[in-house]
C-alpha cells in the first residue's frame, strides 16, 4: 500500500502530462505534480479521452453477443448427446415394447418371423474386444515403456510418428488388408498351427475358413494398439522426473525404477488407457464386419464365425424390411451407445485423475 | 546378497529386452501393412482410376472419379458445419469457462462424444434426416461426419488457446480492445497453427469413415452433385469392392485405399507446413 504513495519521479514521464491535460482550466494556480496526480478532474467536464471512450461505447452488446454465441456452441455438445439418446430411444420404441429387457438375453435372430434377440451379438462383441485387449495390452505396455523410458532420443520421434501414422489409417483399409492378407494366413498357416498346438483346449475346433472371431480379434488388436500405447506413454511422461530420480538414488535398477517409480504412480491412468482401447474396440465396425463371418451363433471355438453389435447394424440396416426389424437394429445401436458412453466416461475419469487432477501431484 | 543383486540385474535386462522385442513386434507388422498397401495400391493405380466412373460388373477398367468428388463434397459439407461449432465451443472452454463447472461438464461430454462409435452417428443422422426425407442424401452424410468432427476440434482448440500467454490478452485489453475482438484477433490468431492442425486431424479422422456413410450418403455408381441425392464416397466404394467376388474390383479397392490414404496424408502435411510458415495465420 505504501509503495503506491511514493513521490512522482518513479512514475513514467508521460503520466504527468496526461494528467495536466485532464486538469480543469479553473484549477488553483499553484500546481505541483503530486496534486496533478490526484483525481481532481472528477467534478469538472470529462476529459477528451473520456469523451471519446463514452462516445465509442463500451461494446457491451458485441461482447455479450459473442460470448453468448460461444456458449451456445459449447452447449450444442450436450445437445448432440441428448439428441442422439432421445432419437435412439424414440426409434427403438417398437422393439423395446415388444421384447423388453429380454431382448438382451435371447439368442433368436429371425427377421422372417419377427423374433429378435441380441445375445449372439453381445457375445461376439465382448469376445472379440476382450481377446483383442488380451493381445494388445501387453504389447502396448511394452511399447510405452520403451518409448518413454528406454528409447534413445533419436529413435523416439520416428517411432511416435509411425504409430500416429498408423492411427490415421482408416478402418476400411485395415479391413481390406485383413481380407486379402490376414485371412489367407489364418486359414493356411496360423490356424492349422494353433489347432495342432492348442487344439486340446477346445478353443480351436471346427472348420477353419480363415474368417471368424480370432481373425476379427487380431485385426482389432492391431487397430487399438497405437491408441493404448500413445495414451499410456503420455501418462508415463506425466509422472514427475523427481520420482524417477528418487527411486534411482535409492539404488534401484532401471526396471525397479520403472516399476515402483513410474508404473505404480501411473497405474490408474494406464487402466484408463486400456478402457479407452476397449471402448474403441467395442464400437469398431468396418474392419470387423469384413472378417468376422457375420453369422449370429455363440460358439466356444475361436475359428467359428461370429457377429458383433456394430457389424449387424452395418450389414442389415439398409435391407431391414419392416418396422420391427429396423427398430430392433436401432435398439442394438442404443445398447452400443449406452455401453460405450459408460466405458468412455470411466476411462476419461481415470485418465484425468492422473494427468491433470490433484491425486497425481499428491502422490 | 550377491545372488539377490544378480537376480535384480537379470530382471532389469530381461524387461529391457522384452520392451524392445514388443516394440519390434508392433512396429514390424505395422510397417509391413503399410508397405504392402503401397505396393498393391501403386501397382493397381492408373489414369482411368481418376477419370472414369465404375464400370459394370464383368467389364474391365473403370475408376472412382465420382467417389473422389463425392468424398470431397461430403467432407466440405461436414467441415463447413463442424469446424465453426467446434472452434467456438473450444473458445468458450478456454476464454469464458475457465474454472466453471459448466465448462468441466462440456469438456467431459466432448471427450465421451469422441468415443461414441461412428456407426451410432450414422443411425442418428439416418433417424433425423433420412427417415424424414424418405431417401438417402449427401447432406445427411455430411451431418453425421460433422458431429464426429466437433469434439476433436473443441478439445484441440481449447488446449491450443490455453497455451496463449495471458500477457498478450492483457496487452490487448489494456489498449481498450473489446473482449470479443481480443479473442478473435489476438488469442485465436496466436493459436491458429495449432488450431488448424487440430482441424486437419479431425478432418483426417472423418475422411476415412465408412460406417456413418453406409446409410446416409449410401453410395452411388454414377455422377451426382446434388446434396439431396445419394452420393458416392471413396471409403464406401472401397468397402463395396473389397467384399465383392471380382478380381477387377479388388484391384480398384487397393487403388482406392492408396488414394484415400495419400489424400489424407497430403492434406494434413500440406496444412501443417503452411500453418508453420504462417501463410494461413489469418488475413487482416
Amino acid at each position: 500500500m505504501s509503495i503506491e504513495r511514493e513521490p512522482e519521479p518513479s512514475s513514467p514521464p508521460t503520466a504527468p502530462s496526461t494528467q495536466m491535460a485532464a486538469m480543469p482550466l479553473h484549477a488553483p494556480a499553484i500546481v505541483n505534480f503530486v496534486a496533478a496526480a490526484e483525481p481532481v478532474a472528477q467534478n469538472g467536464p470529462p476529459s477528451p479521452i473520456r469523451q471519446f471512450l463514452s462516445k465509442r461505447g463500451n461494446g457491451a452488446l458485441a461482447d455479450n453477443a459473442f460470448a453468448a454465441a460461444m456458449l451456445v456452441c459449447a452447449l450444442s455438445i450436450f445437445a448432440i448427446v441428448l439428441f442422439i439418446l432421445t432419437i435412439l430411444i424414440a426409434r427403438s420404441r417398437l422393439s423395446l415394447a415388444q421384447f423388453g429387457f429380454g431382448f438382451f438375453t435371447r439368442s433368436a435372430w429371425d427377421p422372417v418371423s419377427g423374433d429378435f434377440g441380441a445375445l449372439p451379438f453381445i457375445f461376439g462383441t465382448l469376445a472379440t474386444s476382450l481377446l483383442a485387449l488380451a493381445m494388445a495390452v501387453p504389447l502396448a505396455l511394452g511399447v510405452a515403456v520403451f518409448l518413454s523410458e528406454l528409447c534413445p532420443a533419436r529413435l523416439r520421434a520416428p517411432i511416435s510418428f509411425l504409430t500416429e501414422l498408423l492411427a490415421a489409417i482408416p478402418s476400411v483399409v485395415y479391413g481390406l488388408w485383413a481380407v486379402f492378407v490376414l485371412v489367407p494366413i489364418m486359414r493356411d498357416q496360423l490356424g492349422p498351427w494353433l489347432y495342432k498346438v492348442l487344439g486340446w483346449t477346445g478353443f480351436f475346433e471346427g472348420y477353419n475358413f480363415g474368417v471368424g472371431l480370432l481373425t476379427a480379434s487380431i485385426i482389432l488388436a492391431i487397430m487399438i494398439l497405437p491408441i493404448i500405447s500413445s495414451i499410456t506413454r503420455d501418462i508415463m511422461q506425466a509422472v514427475p522426473v523427481s520420482q524417477r530420480e528418487a527411486v534411482l538414488a535409492l539404488g534401484a535398477t532401471r526396471w525397479e525404477m520403472i516399476r515402483t517409480g513410474v508404473l505404480r504412480n501411473a497405474r490408474i491412468g494406464i487402466v484408463g488407457a486400456v478402457i479407452l482401447g476397449l471402448g474403441r474396440a467395442l464400437g469398431e465396425t468396418m474392419a470387423v464386419t469384413m472378417v468376422i463371418g457375420n453369422h449370429p451363433v455363440i460358439s466356444k471355438s475361436l475359428f467359428a464365425p461370429g457377429y458383433t453389435l456394430a457389424s449387424v447394424i452395418a450389414n442389415e440396416f439398409t435391407e431391414a424390411t419392416g418396422d420391427l426389424y429396423l427398430s430392433a437394429l436401432i435398439e442394438i445401436g442404443l445398447a452400443l451407445f449406452l455401453v460405450t458412453i459408460v466405458v468412455n466416461a470411466i476411462a476419461r475419469a481415470l485418465v484425468w485423475a492422473v494427468t491433470r487432477g490433484a491425486p497425481a501431484r499428491s502422490i | 546378497m550377491r545372488l539377490n543383486s544378480a537376480r535384480r540385474y537379470l530382471m532389469n535386462h530381461l524387461v529391457t529386452v522384452l520392451a524392445v522385442l514388443s516394440t519390434v513386434a508392433v512396429v514390424v507388422p505395422l510397417v509391413a501393412i503399410f508397405a504392402y498397401l503401397l505396393y498393391k495400391g501403386a501397382s493397381s493405380l492408373n489414369l482411368a482410376f481418376f477419370t472414369h466412373i465404375p464400370a459394370p460388373v464383368g467389364e474391365p477398367g473403370g475408376g472412382m472419379a465420382n467417389s473422389i468428388v463425392g468424398s470431397a463434397i461430403v467432407l466440405a459439407l461436414a467441415s463447413s458445419m463442424g469446424v465453426p461449432v467446434g472452434i467456438a465451443a473450444g473458445v468458450y472452454l478456454a476464454e469464458y469457462g475457465r474454472g466453471k463447472m459448466l465448462a468441466m461438464a462440456v469438456r467431459f461430454t466432448a471427450d465421451v462424444l469422441n468415443g461414441i462409435p461412428s456407426i451410432v452417428m450414422g443411425i442418428a443422422a439416418y433417424s433425423l434426416i433420412v427417415m424424414r426425407q424418405m431417401h438417402f442424401s449427401a447432406f445427411s452424410g455430411g451431418v453425421a461426419l460433422a458431429i464426429m468432427m466437433v469434439p476433436t476440434i473443441t478439445r484441440t482448440t481449447e488446449e491450443m488457446l490455453m497455451t496463449v500467454p495471458h500477457a498478450i490478452r492483457e496487452a490487448a485489453l489494456g489498449l481498450g480492445v473489446p473482449k470479443w475482438r481480443t479473442v478473435v484477433s489476438v488469442s485465436l490468431r496466436t493459436a491458429s497453427p495449432g488450431i488448424i492442425t487440430g482441424c486437419m486431424l479431425a478432418f483426417a479422422r472423418v475422411a476415412g469413415e465408412t460406417a456413418p456413410l453406409l446409410f446416409t450418403a449410401f453410395g452411388n455408381q454414377f455422377w451426382s452433385f446434388k446434396l439431396n441425392e445419394p452420393i458416392a464416397a471413396l471409403p464406401l466404394q472401397i468397402y463395396v469392392y473389397a467384399i465383392s467376388p471380382y478380381d477387377e474390383w479388388h484391384r480398384l479397392a487397393w487403388a482406392g485405399a492408396l488414394v484415400l490414404i495419400l489424400m489424407i496424408m497430403v492434406s494434413v502435411t500440406l496444412v501443417r507446413i503452411y500453418a508453420a510458415r504462417g501463410i494461413l495465420k489469418g488475413a487482416s
